[in-house]
């Protein structure tokens, strides 16, 4: 089982205000940063952090990984995962009280809205790299190959798998255990939330050359901490 | 400094309580609400979107701008609607239909409205024919579209289609924007504009609009 605490997923500051597109070395305004402060203050209180994980085989997530057949034709993920030593689907949600709060000071308070809104997603980003780490902190079995194991979500919508794979995912793992849905367009409710697969092997599996189509309109930024990981061999 | 001055000053500083306080001490000075809106509050935020678009404030301090701009169009609002005073045009802006995502719609239309535009707001998961109905009922000079989605941008090319099959095309302007969307996609889809961002989607609407 994975632990979030709420600590871990608690984005920093920093991170919030470069979301909000701070330019690095200017001085953000007082009022600005009493709104970060009143938006994590709101976070902490109904933040409510759930996830659900279940390991597959490589066959079982080819199946899942398949889908509805929508993959782009040349999909990282489609060389990246039969080389992985572990496998884990996974999905992630910080609940349904705070994307409520984010939509309700949306009609009022726009302002810590956004602001809310964005400590949110930085925190459900932090939850993937958590959950990553706890891949990469299970034994890794026999004589690891190639070094220290490296994990990375990879999620439907990215690397070449087709959002509709979200579809396959959710049969496969059942997030709705969780109180997560899905639309008939793929997209989970409540927003904040990620779902995707875990792979965790030898850091060189991951290396991604952004020479796909789709690579320059992704705006991933774990896609660029994957690269960086994992240097051309 | 002048009573506008200073309105666009505190508004420049997000000081809601200071906005709509001036905004009344300047029509109890004599000054027409037009005057106080064109040359305080919207001068106040063409400022802000300037220090926006270069940088040199972020997100959160145009917000709180335009909840400052709220504050005092308060105050005016019913002085201006006794006036006959129009707005700069009317915009419907949604997000496209199996979309849920409108944050950045929602930042857009704020920051429409602090340029001095009548925002329709229809949500998210919105169908074309409902954009396209609603800006023909309304008298609409531009439809705003948001997608987040891959999967959900064809929905944008589905309602520049439908204003063409209805004649409404020279009439009823289109911008879009989102993580996915970029100029050459608006380009691909015969869509009249692109914003790359909120304050860009406002100078692209001032365009559109001839306002």
């Amino acid at each position: 089982m994975i632990h979030f605490s709420p600590a871990e997923l608690e984005p920093a500051p920093a991170a919030v205000r470069a979301a909000l597109g701070l330019k690095r070395g200017v001085e953000p305004s007082p009022r600005s940063e009493e709104l970060l402060r009143r938006a994590l203050d709101l976070f902490r209180g109904l933040a409510a952090p759930a996830a659900v994980v279940k390991p597959v085989t490589a066959e079982e997530f080819a199946t899942v990984f398949a889908g509805r057949g929508g993959n782009e034709p040349r999909a990282p993920l489609a060389g990246i995962y039969p080389r992985a030593g572990r496998l884990h689907l996974f999905a992630f949600t910080l609940g349904e009280p705070l994307g409520a709060e984010i939509g309700r000071l949306f009609a009022g308070d726009f302002a810590l809205g956004a602001v809310l809104d964005a400590v949110a997603s930085q925190a459900a980003e932090n939850a993937a790299r958590v959950a990553e780490r706890w891949s990469e902190s299970l034994p890794v079995p026999g004589a690891g190959d190639g070094g220290p194991w490296r994990c990375f979500l990879y999620s439907p919508g990215y690397c070449g798998w087709h959002v509709s794979g979200q579809e396959a995912l959710f049969a496969a793992l059942r997030p709705e255990t969780i109180g997560i849905r899905l639309n008939a367009s793929f997209l989970m409710t409540p927003l904040k939330s990620v779902s995707g697969v875990l792979v965790a092997g030898p850091a060189a599996i991951h290396r991604l050359e952004a020479s796909y189509p789709f690579c320059a309109r992704c705006t991933s930024p774990a896609c660029q901490e994957r690269s960086l990981a994992a240097p051309p061999a | 400094m002048s009573i506008l001055n200073e309105i666009s000053q505190r508004l420049e500083e997000g000081d809601d309580a200071a906005v709509p306080r001036l905004v009344g001490e300047a029509l109890a000075g004599g000054l027409a609400a037009k005057a106080v809106l064109d040359d305080g509050l919207i001068a106040g935020m063409n400022v802000v979107g300037g220090r926006f678009r270069d940088r040199e404030i972020f997100l959160p301090d145009v917000l709180l701008a335009a909840r400052a701009m709220y504050a005092g169009l308060d105050v005016l609002k019913p002085l201006l609607e006794r006036a006959g005073v129009a707005s700069r045009g009317r915009v419907v802006i949604g997000s496209v239909h199996g979309d849920l995502h409108d944050i950045g719609k929602n930042l857009v239309g704020i920051m429409l409205k602090g340029a001095g535009f009548e925002v329709i707001d229809l949500g998210h998961d919105v169908p074309a024919a409902r954009f396209v109905a609603v800006a023909r009922e309304r008298d609409a000079r531009v439809i705003g579209m948001s997608a987040l989605l891959t999967t959900t941008m064809p929905v944008m090319k589905e309602v520049v289609d439908l204003l063409a099959r209805e004649n409404l095309r020279g009439r009823v302007r289109t911008i879009v924007g989102g993580a996915p969307v970029s100029a050459e996609y608006a380009a691909e889809i015969g869509a009249d504009a692109y914003g790359y961002d909120c304050a860009q989607a406002v100078e692209r609407v001032k365009e559109l609009a001839g306002a």
